[in-house]
């Protein structure tokens, strides 16, 4: 076989990878949406505690912050993939991705929330005490709802990079979009296809992603502040 | 005379080296609304929130029909915290109506009238709701209930804010400058409503700029200045000729809004 007749891209070949490819697209997925929903709730759980909690408390989340934020998440996950079942954590590998997306992206999500907590007026956290409200309450009736509409926009964005960081995940062998069409380049010989493909893909998912985000935010508009 | 509602003993708030409040004493009759003028920066503010419990005093104690909030002294002045339970117990006998409204904006107008009502009251759903549109009708809002905070005017979201503290059934009102944030033209709705208040015998505790209206609806004046009460009593005592000089310098300055001549 003349190597001229291999670069030249074959669709059909691709085509007959779309099983394959719809699969690792599924993979992605899953992942990034369970990620960034564990991210999410852990960012969440960080910030309340940070807000609330005693002062050590709040020093070793604040540490946890600056590490994870200040290391690449590739780093992050190789260390929890390869160097986990030494500390007594073996994980497979698509658990091995949730947890480390978690992880990763609540450093971030405590974060957008800590400024959240903080540009709710103090005065509606006021008028929640004096009509007897418990903290508890004050969490999630009022700064939780209203906090929703001022950290969108951070979110939203948080939320696409997470999902372009679970191409990451495919150096730990998850089956997901980046592993799989780049192997599908390898054994085809087509690499920039590929990856052109593989661009698009994450694209996409991006752009339908910030529509969620801006109908949301179109959604929440008619809460906005009154001003006073 | 019946026991006061509220009975505020050497009541001190300090923010640093300064004493914001400083040895307050003063009574607030029950059935009655009691006005606290005075400068901007005079611990009017201060004041009635130590009273709300939203800011701690430093020393001195409160007592609301004849139960002490958040704290106790003994005759030594040692001061001991009461557990929250006792300080909840008094808080809710209490409403609070503040400057800047502080409606929480993802929630209707009866969303917010009927919160507490749920959530802290445990009524179910319909009875909170049917209680607080009960409210919104005492205060003619009863066609802006599904309306959000920020589709109404600000005279229509402070007098949401009030039928929200009135839902809960408390013995007492405070007021913090509640129209001092309004457009002129927005104030007399919510004046209207705190009148109404006030004619139905409820135990209110009003700081104001409206000197006109403090004179008006007050059966005592407390006049405020540098964190002391410089003067409390009936309006005509406070008001009338001669006058306490700081007194005439404080009201001097709303000549020009033409407040005084109302007194």
């Amino acid at each position: 076989m003349e190597l001229g007749a291999r670069v030249r891209f074959d669709y059909a070949l691709v085509a007959s990878k779309l099983p394959e490819i719809f699969q690792a697209l599924g993979i992605t997925l899953y992942t990034w949406i369970l990620g960034l929903a564990g991210a999410c709730a852990l960012g969440f759980l960080v910030a309340v505690a940070r807000r609330y909690g005693p002062r050590p408390l709040d020093l070793a989340l604040g540490a946890y912050v600056e590490l994870f934020r200040g290391t690449p998440f590739l780093i992050q996950l190789f260390l929890l993939y390869f160097g986990g079942p030494y500390a007594g954590l073996s994980l497979d590998a698509i658990p091995a991705g949730l947890l480390g997306l978690s992880v990763y992206g609540a450093a971030y999500f405590s974060e957008i929330f800590r400024g959240g907590f903080e540009a709710v007026p103090r005065g509606h956290v006021e008028a929640g005490e004096c009509v007897g409200l418990s903290r508890a309450q004050i969490i999630g009736r009022i700064l939780l709802p209203e906090m929703t509409m001022l950290v969108l926009p951070a979110s939203v964005n948080m939320a696409i990079i997470l999902m372009k960081e679970t191409a990451v995940l495919s150096v730990v062998t998850v089956p997901e979009l980046t592993l799989t069409i780049s192997a599908i380049g390898t054994e085809f010989y087509a690499f920039v296809e590929c990856l052109f493909l593989l661009a698009l893909f994450y694209w996409g998912l991006t752009e339908i992603c910030g529509w969620l985000g801006r109908m949301g935010e179109a959604r929440l508009a008619r809460f906005r502040f009154a001003a006073a | 005379m019946s026991e006061p509602a509220i009975v505020v003993r050497r009541l001190t708030k300090r923010f640093g080296d300064t004493d914001v409040l400083h040895e307050i004493d003063l009574e607030v009759a029950e059935g009655q609304a009691t006005c606290v003028i005075g400068p901007s920066g005079s611990g009017k503010s201060t004041l009635l929130r130590c009273l709300a419990f939203l800011e701690e005093a430093d020393a001195g104690t409160i007592e609301v029909h004849g139960e002490p909030l958040g704290f106790v002294e003994d005759a030594a002045g040692r001061r001991a915290r009461l557990p929250p339970q006792r300080i909840r117990a008094v808080r809710k006998q209490i409403g609070m109506v503040f400057q800047q409204f502080n409606l929480w904006p993802h929630m209707t107008a009866l969303g917010n009238v009927s919160e507490a009502l749920k959530t802290v009251r445990h009524l179910p759903r319909a009875e909170a709701e049917a209680r607080a549109t009960a409210q919104l009708r005492k205060i003619g809002l009863e066609n802006r209930a599904g309306h959000y905070p920020a589709q109404l005017s600000g005279g229509q979201q402070q007098r949401v804010a009030i039928a929200r503290a009135l839902a809960l059934e408390p013995k007492i009102m405070l007021f913090d400058e509640a129209t001092a944030s309004l457009d002129p033209e927005l104030t007399g709705e919510v004046l209207n409503v705190m009148r109404a208040l006030a004619a139905d015998g409820m135990t209110m505790v009003i700081v104001t700029h409206e000197i006109g209206f403090a004179a008006s609806i007050g059966r005592k004046i407390a006049f405020l200045d540098k964190g002391r009460v410089l003067l409390a009593g009936a309006p005509q005592d406070v008001f009338r000729k001669p006058r306490h000089p700081r007194i005439d310098q404080f009201l001097d300055t709303y000549l020009d809004r033409g407040a005084a001549m109302l007194i």
